[in-house]
């Protein structure tokens, strides 16, 4: 098994017009997701919620500044860790990630020999 | 005895035949896209002496694969490290798509006493995974299953050839790091991976059909790769209608390559080729393969590969059952909504319904405005317009065409089109 982070990049502007149903709607389907990875023979091995990006704070040297490191459309909004056997497998279990305002991004993790 | 100069070529011989297997076998074996390669490589390079000496093996591809196998363990040995970091995910389930059905073990493989599994599905499967880039899949293509060089790739693309060798290695880094996997996709994804093979066999075809620019019209060496790609898939796949559809097409549209130029190199349109030019051999084994896949149900490749078929059948341009091919462009269009097809199909609503009809519906493409800078757009346009006696409307897309063409060979026709209609 190899490990990969989906990460979640989403339009915070959808959220914040959405309102309560919307975030609800939304919960219930990680909550269902959480479920699905298992069952395709894969592992959620963490997983998070960001605050949105204008509660971030960037930081470059020593300058610090207000707002996410790039603006864009759809930001960074949360992100699983997961074990999948291969690519394809990760994919499986990436469609099915929520995301209804943006899409997923799926990284490999970085392996290093003596771990 | 047999002399160096045959050798050559059955090495030559071999390198062109046998390649995409030889590296699809001992990749399996070398758990690296980069190490089967490097002992490939090797093995091609011992034949030459090996063969002078022994003469040349009943089955080359066995002999080199045998050799490169066993390269690759004595890699492994030597690099014991290799293996933990990243190794070739080989899936060892048996393939759904393909006969090969068995788990070769390592050792056996060693010595070759076995029958070669034939892994080039996998390999192709690999290199045109969806996760990595149109052009990466393609250059990878080329490179791991024809065994062109990546100079020959670059020149091919006309790319520099630093930049094609930065995009070959980035991708198989990427098939490494992200592990994606060797193996044959399962039957429910097969489609959606199938057409992403076909649609790079085609690419390189097209490329090699009309080349995208320099001075001559096609390049036969592109093409008669795409052909043998054809050829390969349609032997692991001979009941993918698709398959047999995509090299059908290839090879009816090829059969009209002697008689798409004149001498000067210049462009000599569907309409006014001599037909006693085209290569009658690709036409039959073309309208074969177009026969054979009738009861397949209708993919975008086997009905090009009909449309094709009615004007390798058609005694003229004028005798050519236009119906008939209007019906199949409805039908491609249903299966494949691109304004491409709908820009090609109006030269059939030309021939039944005549000029005006075709214009409309050119007109309406550009509109669209998905074709914006496609220069057979324009090309098509000004053509309908010459034909409507529409001259100095007909000069301006012309003009346009010309402007959107870097093919010397079409841009000399753009021209003389232009020409004759500017009114003097």
């Amino acid at each position: 098994m190899s490990e990969y982070l989906i990460l979640i990049y989403e339009s915070e502007q959808a959220y914040a017009e959405g309102g309560e149903q919307v975030y609800g709607e939304v919960m219930a389907a990680h909550d269902r997701f959480s479920h699905q990875v298992p069952e395709l023979g894969g592992k959620i091995v963490g997983g998070k919620a960001l605050q949105p990006t204008s509660t971030a704070t960037t930081v470059r040297g020593d300058v610090v500044t207000d707002g996410p490191f790039a603006e864009t459309k759809e930001a960074l909004g949360g992100y699983y860790l997961v074990e999948a056997r291969d690519l394809d497998h990760a994919l499986e279990i990436a469609k099915l990630c929520p995301a209804r305002f943006g899409g997923v991004e799926v990284r490999p993790l970085m392996e290093f020999p003596d771990e | 005895m047999t002399s160096r100069d045959e050798v050559s070529a059955a090495v030559a011989d071999a390198h062109r035949r046998e390649w995409g297997f030889v590296l699809a076998a001992t990749a399996r074996v070398a758990g690296s896209l980069d190490v089967a390669e490097e002992c490939v490589q090797d093995a091609y390079g011992a034949a030459l002496d090996a063969w002078l000496r022994d003469g040349v093996p009943r089955s080359p591809g066995a002999w080199l694969t045998t050799t490169a196998r066993r390269r690759a363990l004595d890699v492994l040995r030597r690099e014991q490290t290799l293996r933990r970091k990243l190794p070739l995910l080989v899936d060892t389930a048996p393939d759904t798509a393909s006969a090969d059905g068995g788990v070769l073990d390592r050792d056996r493989a060693a010595d070759g006493a076995d029958a070669i599994p034939d892994d080039r599905l996998r390999l192709v499967f690999t290199c045109c995974h969806p996760a990595l880039s149109r052009e990466a899949q393609v250059a990878l293509t080329l490179r791991l299953v024809c065994g062109l060089t990546t100079d020959e790739i670059a020149r091919a693309f006309l790319v520099p050839e630093t930049t094609m060798a930065a995009r070959v290695t980035r991708a198989k880094k990427k098939i490494a790091a992200a592990r994606i996997p060797y193996r044959v996709p399962a039957e429910a994804d097969l489609p959606e991976r199938l057409d992403a093979v076909l649609t790079v066999v085609h690419l390189v075809f097209t490329t090699g059909h009309v080349a995208p620019t320099g001075a001559d019209l096609v390049r036969p060496d592109l093409v008669s790769r795409a052909v043998d790609l054809g050829r390969v898939l349609r032997t692991l796949m001979p009941d993918e209608g698709e398959v047999t559809g995509l090299l059908a097409l290839m090879l009816l549209t090829d059969a009209r390559r002697d008689a798409r130029s004149g001498p000067d190199g210049a462009v000599v349109l569907l309409e006014d080729q001599d037909r006693a030019r085209w290569d009658q051999a690709e036409i039959a084994e073309g309208l074969d393969l177009v026969r054979t896949a009738a009861r397949a149900a209708p993919g975008r490749f086997l009905v090009q590969a009909a449309i094709a078929a009615e004007h390798a059948r058609a005694a003229s341009y004028d005798r050519t059952d236009w119906t008939r091919i209007l019906r199949l462009y409805d039908l491609l269009l249903g299966l494949w909504p691109s304004p491409v097809v709908a820009l090609n199909r109006s030269v059939a609503v030309l021939m039944v319904d005549g000029p005006q009809a075709a214009l409309d519906e050119v007109d309406a493409l550009e509109r669209g405005g998905r074709l914006d800078g496609y220069r057979y757009l324009a090309a098509t346009k000004a053509d309908l317009l010459r034909r409507l006696g529409r001259g100095p409307e007909s000069a301006a897309a012309y003009r346009e065409a010309i402007s959107l063409t870097d093919n010397a060979a079409e841009r000399r026709f753009l021209e003389g089109r232009l020409a004759e209609v500017i009114p003097r």
